[in-house]
């Protein structure tokens, strides 16, 4: 007798077990189909091709400072002076310390996203450093905080030498 | 607590009323077959379409001189781009293969007989809406296909009296096809669906009050229904299944099927493509068009070949329930059409040479002449069945419809004479 319920119509446990396999089978069909959609609107390869840039360091000069566009965004590189690198040593003065070698791979070569850590304007160049017109923060030559609004030092982009005057920004040292 | 979350919506939504009424209580006849299935299975596709489109466009740039390359750019560039390009366009086909069946599950069945004729005209409609957003869509690859299709679909309206020219430049904001086109085709094929959704709504709505045909063609009315949901939703859900299976083959497997070859070489408004074929959707209608051998005439043909059908719950003069079920004549109508249809496929495909000339000009004839004869045909075929002799429960709803239809003509007798009175 027993047998009867376990296989006849009256099983509410079996039921539901189907129910809620049939659920799980459809949510998981759902979610792969969704899966292509959501990844159509990540960065396509044209764009993914375009995320490391290549710059040749060789024409600049001691103190020299420059912006490259990378991903879209400003990149300052700056050559600093024996005197910059003298002053930049230890942890600086600013807001936020940290060490400036754990900034720079070469202690010659400062590499930054030019993009303010308070609300993403576009710093300009200074003897001290680098001073953003839109709300006064104040950077030093290794892209510490000084003063001002800004939460943070100025981020470093993922970068390497490919020789001694080369590097390419978009790719981990 | 969901509970209380529905009965706070019901005091200010009637959620659980509209549940009920459209879905756990709707009354469906039990003796569906799978033809019944269609209607569901094109809501499927339309969705399909809706949102591998909206993805598209994402990507898509709507400019003569990009929207080639952006679509190869979908095909190589874009994440899933590929999938997402032959989902829609092996969607298209999907969609007009779903349509044809549902409208000839219809004529089959004589479903478009009272009370179901504004279901009939409302598909009729979204047909058409249906066709101008294939055709817009088709031009947006910009292919040699693409291109020549609407300048020759453009140049039909060439045909309008007296102010043909000015309309063809009008719909085209170029003298030929161009830039100013490709704009406008995306805008409207971005357009209509969502108001080919406002019409299904209206399709739905109408058939909610007039209550699924049936394989019988007997209303059974109250007699013999069973509850939409959970009966017809696992139906209907089972069919989807079935469906996607076909759909993803037809996609992963062979989806340039679809697609012309010529298609794959960029718009060329110097050089015309040695063989141009419309989308298989439309060659009937294409062969209709080429049979008359005069421009005016043909887009006449051809307009008159798709509104024809809007004229069945008249010309169908028999009361016989059923459809083709229970009448020999309209079921070998039914065929005769049916294979009429394919033959001008057929020659719509091929270049107009030979003895397909006259195939195409034999096979117009024979598409209007069933409807002409239709009428007559109907009934007759009414009088010779009943004459012969009906199964009795089938006889019983004939006298009761020829009653009724007495019934009203006595009314509408009886309002004029007091009218007069007046």
């Amino acid at each position: 007798m027993t047998d009867d319920v376990k296989d006849g119509p009256d099983n509410r446990g079996r039921r539901d077990f189907i129910e809620s396999i049939t659920s799980v089978v459809a949510a998981g069909g759902i979610a792969a189909a969704a899966w292509p959609f959501v990844q159509s609107m990540n960065p396509s390869l044209d764009v993914l091709s375009k995320s490391t840039t290549e710059v040749d360091l060789s024409p600049m000069v001691p103190g020299e400072a420059k912006t490259v566009s990378w991903q879209g965004k400003p990149v300052f590189i700056l050559r600093r002076t024996d005197e910059q690198i003298e002053k930049m040593r230890g942890e600086g003065e600013g807001k936020v310390p940290q060490a400036d070698d754990s900034r720079v791979l070469e202690p010659e070569w400062l590499v930054l996203i030019g993009l303010c850590t308070h609300l993403g304007c576009v710093p300009n160049r200074k003897e001290e450093g680098w001073f953003c017109p839109c709300h006064g923060s104040a950077y030093d030559n290794s892209g510490r905080i000084l003063r001002g609004p800004a939460p943070r030092n100025l981020d470093l982009p993922p970068y390497q030498f490919v020789s001694k005057d080369k590097i390419i920004i978009g790719k981990k040292a | 607590m969901s509970n209380k979350i529905v009965a706070w919506i019901d005091e200010r939504f009637p959620l659980t009323a509209i549940i009920k009424h459209e879905m756990t209580e709707y009354p469906v006849p039990r003796n569906l077959s799978y033809w019944w299935n269609f209607g569901f299975l094109a809501m499927t596709v339309l969705v399909i379409q809706l949102v591998s489109g909206i993805f598209l466009a994402m990507h898509f740039k709507a400019d003569a001189g990009m929207a080639f390359d952006s679509v190869e750019h979908i095909m190589r560039n874009v994440n899933y781009g590929w999938l997402i390009r032959y989902m829609h366009s092996t969607g298209a086909s999907a969609f007009f293969i779903v349509i044809f069946i549902h409208m000839a599950r219809t004529l089959y069945y004589g479903s478009y007989r009272a009370p179901r004729e504004l279901m009939w005209w409302t598909g009729q409609v979204l047909l058409i809406m249906l066709m101008a957003t294939a055709f817009m869509g088709y031009l947006l690859p910009w292919g040699q296909m693409s291109y020549w299709g609407a300048q020759v679909i453009t140049n039909l309206f060439g045909a309008t009296p007296f102010i043909g020219p000015e309309v063809v430049v009008w719909l085209r904001g170029d003298y030929s096809v161009g830039d100013p086109t490709i704009s406008r085709f995306f805008s409207l094929h971005y357009l209509m669906p969502f108001l080919v959704v406002g019409m299904i709504v209206i399709h739905l709505v109408a058939l909610h009050m007039v209550k699924s045909s049936n394989p019988s063609g007997i209303n059974l009315a109250a007699k013999d229904n069973i509850p939409f949901h959970p009966y017809f939703t696992i139906k209907d859900i089972f069919s989807i299944g079935v469906f996607l299976i076909i759909f993803s083959a037809l996609m992963f497997f062979t989806p340039n099927s679809f697609i012309e070859a010529d298609n794959y070489i960029p718009a060329n408004p110097l050089k015309t493509p040695a063989h141009i074929v419309p989308e298989w959707y439309f060659l009937p209608f294409y062969a209709i068009l080429r049979a008359v051998p005069d421009l005016l005439g043909g887009v006449v043909a051809m307009v008159l070949s798709l509104l024809v059908f809007a004229a069945m719950p008249y010309l169908d003069r028999s009361s016989i329930p059923g459809g083709a079920r229970y009448r020999p004549f309209y079921r070998a109508l039914f065929y005769v059409f049916a294979v009429d249809v394919f033959i001008l496929a057929y020659v719509g495909a091929k270049p107009p040479e030979g003895f397909l000339v006259p195939l195409g000009q034999l096979a117009t004839f024979i598409y209007f002449g069933l409807f002409i004869l239709l009428p007559f045909l109907s009934s007759k075929e009414e009088k010779w069945l009943i004459k012969r002799g009906l199964p009795p429960k089938v006889q019983e709803l004939v006298d009761a419809e020829v009653a009724q239809r007495a019934q009203h003509k006595a009314d509408r007798a009886a309002k004029r004479a007091a009218r007069r009175k007046k």
